[in-house]
């Protein structure tokens, strides 16, 4: 039955001598936007790399639909699971339109011929990316924000129902940060893709996740909505910094402030 | 502790050029060695030790060269993977030899030298520089590649320029393996000025390698040029092994692997490094020597074949080691 | 929904544009290779006009021809060609596949094992023919696969087998240097062979080994050619849009290294025809589609090309390697420092 249920069960993976998933749990929740937050080297990419099949776990299994994906042959897989990683590399000299065309690749055997609907599914997704005017631009003249774009244009136009991102906001300013989220959000409201990705920024991640989930040292340490995981209590746990915890006037959702030990003005120190 | 390694090795390389010295293609007794270090000539014994006594004492100072050249080649890069012969500094000095040879008719030994020196200079500083461009600057990978590259495009150059030339093709073709064998004591007089400024260069220039070794930035804080710094170490490095080349052919690897046993055995520091780096090269080139002289009896190897095979597996275990990024 | 549709004629419409423009460039590499190929038949030394020459390979006896062309020109340029199509292909599919321009086999010396073989079962164990083809395809083969071993930690990462090939083959070269300098007769010739690569004294029982190996192996990797498209946007990429990239690397190494290998036997290692292929390739044809098939044409092109020029263009007779090589030296120059200054790949 497909549900797109993503689980990973008792995972434990790592390179080399050195374990960064220690027997980690998560169910991503189907048709919602999941991030992943956690201090630097807590296996947040390693995590998504394992759930994506570029590592092989050690212990433990990434299901689908009941499946280990470990187990499923490759473009069966990627026709059901997407993977922006953290730094794709464009070819020298490539359009855009040809670049968001090799996301057809999982649906394309040896021989077989480019079809109609290979060129409906990347004009779509140069569309809802809103690059269908960049089409015929080479990615080196493309501003970052674009570039990061025409790289979702790529993953949509491989048509997963499930679309992992490692960082998709890095190397972006703040503008084009919130233009790329709005856009993941789009996609996860037209077409119900579940989403999963790894967030820097932790109020960009409680702002658009429906289910947070926070790592710490390999393991996931909580997770569940925002509100609930985002409290000072965690931050102090995951990344030993004390903070406050407000409201988002615009969002509701909460948003963490460092306290730090300088400035302040308002007595907060306990 | 690096007094007590230094005088270990001193004693070893006093060990070696002896052992240097009484095993060859023929069977010697210690007698015949006693006698001839001391003058003797007398009989076929004693005048096979004369001939190794030069050989030995080349071997010493090429190996020195080349050991100390590369501690400041890898230094004024911050590279773990440069070396005369990766760089391709080697071929250069060989393609200008051989153009000097077929298009100029340089024959006295100076010329020579000048001349390898002139090339060996011209492309370590080209190598260099098309290894540093671009993102990243010098990585490990680029320099090597670069430094690959260009001595493929010199080798097929050096072909190019000998092979109309049947008179001088079998002279250069020895020549270019690398080897100690013909040394004479004429010849090493030669070059001698040449490695005498560049040991003297390279061994003041170890403070200023020091500096460099934090990073470009940090080391014009602490007041060092950084420019002058590099130009200065990488000329006495480039006199040093352009002289080597001149009169030993390419020899590859020693200035690879010397710095890396040196730093484990005396740490990081430049004053450190660089005398021992000398040493240590100096017991390797022997040692390879022997080594050339002993497995292939009774013919000989060169020990520019010696060294590129006990050097190449230790260029793979360094770049194993070594934690390199994916492109 | 009118957007959507607009948009989907413009992609079908560039998609065309960039087949076209691929079809054009392949069809004039067609036609310039068969041009060339015409030419070296008939005109060398001697004159022999085009409709002697078609007899000839109609099989007719034709005096003061037949021996030319069936002896010395034909197999000289079928020989020329079947490894300038074995060469470009082999490195422009390592060049893809390691996504660096530089890393075509005869710089990162995966191919040395097959010339070190060859050298040491011919100078060495002299021996001929199709023993020296077997030996130097295996070691090829043998020495290309350890360095992949070599390279494996967490898997292979493609810094890490270049690396490693560039130490491998200082080995292989010093190795080979030793071995032709202790040749009993030297024959310079057959050194030059060794060292450059040549296609002098050529004959045509030496084309069916390499045709096979060719349809072979070549179609193998014209297989993957779509993968290696794809490992051009990274491994991790490619493995997201479900290519097995392990698995994909082992294919291309070892179909690659294998045509390589039985070029090699029969001609040496000619010098930059591997590494020069593909970029130039890639500057005719652009990004449209595998850079494949046009590599192994250029490189058919380039071999016929720089044996016709070493033969009769210059003062003395040159080797094709000596030619490729030279020429080739400025424009790897001119390479590096664009590839290095744009950080880009081929």
């Amino acid at each position: 039955m497909i549900t797109n249920s993503l689980v990973a069960s008792q995972l434990s993976a790592g390179y080399g001598d050195n374990i960064i998933l220690d027997g980690l749990d998560l169910a991503v929740p189907p048709g919602k936007i999941t991030t992943i937050v956690g201090a630097n080297a807590s296996g947040k990419s390693t995590l998504l790399r394992t759930m994506s099949r570029l590592i092989s776990p050690r212990h433990g299994h990434v299901l689908l639909d009941g499946k280990s994906i470990h187990r499923t042959p490759s473009r069966e897989l990627a026709r059901r699971l997407g993977l922006l990683p953290q730094s794709p590399i464009a070819p020298e000299g490539i359009v855009v339109a040809d670049l968001v065309s090799r996301g057809r690749h999982p649906h394309h055997g040896t021989f077989s011929r480019w079809t109609a609907k290979d060129d409906e599914a990347v004009a779509a997704a140069l569309t809802a990316t809103k690059t269908a005017e960049l089409a015929e631009r080479p990615m080196e003249e493309l501003s970052g924000g674009q570039r990061q774009r025409v790289w979702i244009a790529m993953a949509l136009a491989q048509q997963t129902e499930i679309l992992l991102l490692d960082e998709p906001t890095t190397f972006l300013d703040i503008s084009h940060q919130v233009e790329v989220l709005d856009l993941l959000t789009d996609l996860n409201r037209t077409r119900g893709t579940t989403i999963v990705m790894v967030l820097h920024d932790l109020n960009l991640a409680a702002r658009y996740a429906d289910y947070l989930v926070a790592m710490a040292e390999g393991r996931l340490h909580v997770s569940g909505k925002p509100e609930d995981v985002l409290t000072e209590e965690n931050v102090r746990q995951v990344f030993g910094l004390e903070s406050r915890i407000i409201t988002d006037p615009t969002s509701d959702r909460p948003i963490m402030l460092p306290i730090g030990r300088h400035r302040m003005t308002t007595g907060q120190a306990r | 502790m690096q007094s007590l390694w230094l005088a270990v090795l001193i004693a070893a390389l006093a060990v070696l050029c002896l052992l240097s010295v009484g095993i060859g293609t023929r069977e010697i007794v210690w007698s015949d060695v006693v006698a001839a270090l001391g003058g003797q000539v007398d009989s076929i014994g004693q005048a096979a030790v004369t001939v190794r006594i030069p050989r030995t004492l080349l071997a010493l100072l090429a190996g020195a060269a080349l050991g100390l050249a590369g501690t400041i080649m890898q230094g004024v890069t911050r590279n773990p993977l440069a070396d005369p012969g990766i760089l391709g500094v080697n071929m250069g000095a060989s393609l200008a030899v051989v153009i000097g040879v077929a298009w100029f008719n340089i024959a006295s030994a100076y010329a020579y030298i000048w001349t390898a020196i002139l090339g060996a200079g011209c492309s370590a500083v080209f190598v260099y520089t098309i290894g540093s461009m671009g993102r990243g600057g010098a990585t490990p990978l680029k320099l090597a590649l670069a430094g690959a590259a260009t001595s493929v495009a010199f080798s097929s150059l050096v072909i190019a320029v000998v092979l109309p030339r049947n008179d001088i093709a079998g002279g250069i073709r020895s020549w270019q393996i690398g080897g100690v064998g013909g040394a004479t004591f004429d010849g090493i007089s030669h070059v001698l000025p040449f490695l005498a400024v560049g040991f003297v260069i390279s061994l003041m220039s170890a403070r200023r390698l020091n500096s460099l070794a934090l990073g470009d930035e940090l080391a014009a804080g602490l007041g060092e040029n950084a420019a002058v710094a590099r130009a200065v170490a990488a000329f006495g490095a480039i006199l040093l092994c352009g002289a080597t080349t001149a009169v030993c052919g390419p020899i590859g690897f020693v200035g690879l692997v010397v710095p890396h046993l040196c730093r484990l055995l005396v740490g990081v520091d430049h004053r450190w490094l660089l005398p021992f780096s000398a040493l240590i090269g100096a017991c390797l080139l022997i040692s390879a020597d022997i080594v050339g002289r002993i497995v292939a009896r009774p013919a000989e190897l060169d020990v520019g074949i010696v060294t590129a095979f006990v050097g190449a597996p230790f260029f793979i275990w360094i770049v194993r080691r070594q934690r390199v990024r994916e492109l | 929904m009118t957007t959507l549709s607009s948009t989907t004629g413009s992609i079908v419409g560039s998609r065309r544009h960039r087949a076209r423009r691929r079809h054009v460039v392949i069809a004039v590499l067609l036609i310039l290779l068969a041009a060339f190929f015409a030419l070296t038949l008939s005109l060398g030394q001697s004159f022999t006009p085009p409709g002697e020459v078609i007899r000839v390979l109609l099989g007719e006896q034709v005096p003061g021809a037949s021996f030319t062309v069936e002896q010395l020109r034909l197999p000289r340029a079928v020989l020329s060609v079947l490894a300038g199509l074995s060469f470009g292909l082999g490195g422009a599919a390592f060049q893809i596949m390691l996504r660096n321009p530089l890393a075509s086999p005869d710089i990162i010396g995966i191919n040395w094992g097959a010339s070190a073989a060859a050298v040491f079962a011919i100078v060495v164990l002299s021996l001929k023919g199709p023993a020296v083809s077997i030996l130097a395809v295996t070691s090829g083969l043998g020495v290309a696969l350890l360095i992949y071993v070599l390279s494996f930690r967490n898997g292979v990462a493609g810094t890490r087998l270049i690396l490693v090939g560039i130490g491998v083959s200082a080995m292989l070269e010093s190795f080979i240097a030793y071995i032709l300098s202790n040749a009993p007769a030297w024959n310079l010739q057959e050194a030059m062979r060794w060292l450059t690569g040549s296609v002098n004294g050529a004959q045509l029982d030496q084309a069916p080994p390499l045709l096979l190996a060719l349809a072979v192996l070549g179609g193998l990797l014209l297989s993957q050619a779509r993968n290696l498209e794809a490992l051009r946007l990274g491994d991790d990429t490619a493995a997201a849009l479900g290519v097995g990239v392990a698995r994909t690397r082992i294919i291309v190494i070892v179909s690659a290294v294998g045509v390589i290998a039985f070029a090699t036997a029969v001609t040496g290692p000619i010098a930059f025809v591997a590494f020069l292929s593909g970029p130039i390739a890639a500057r005719t044809i652009g990004n449209n589609g595998s850079l494949l098939i046009p590599a192994a044409l250029v490189g058919a092109l380039l071999v016929l090309a720089g044996d016709y020029c070493g033969q009769f263009l210059l003062p003395s007779r040159y080797p094709v390697g000596v030619i490729t090589g030279a020429l080739g030296a400025p424009y790897l120059i001119f390479l590096i420092v664009r590839a290095n200054r744009s950080g880009a790949s081929l």
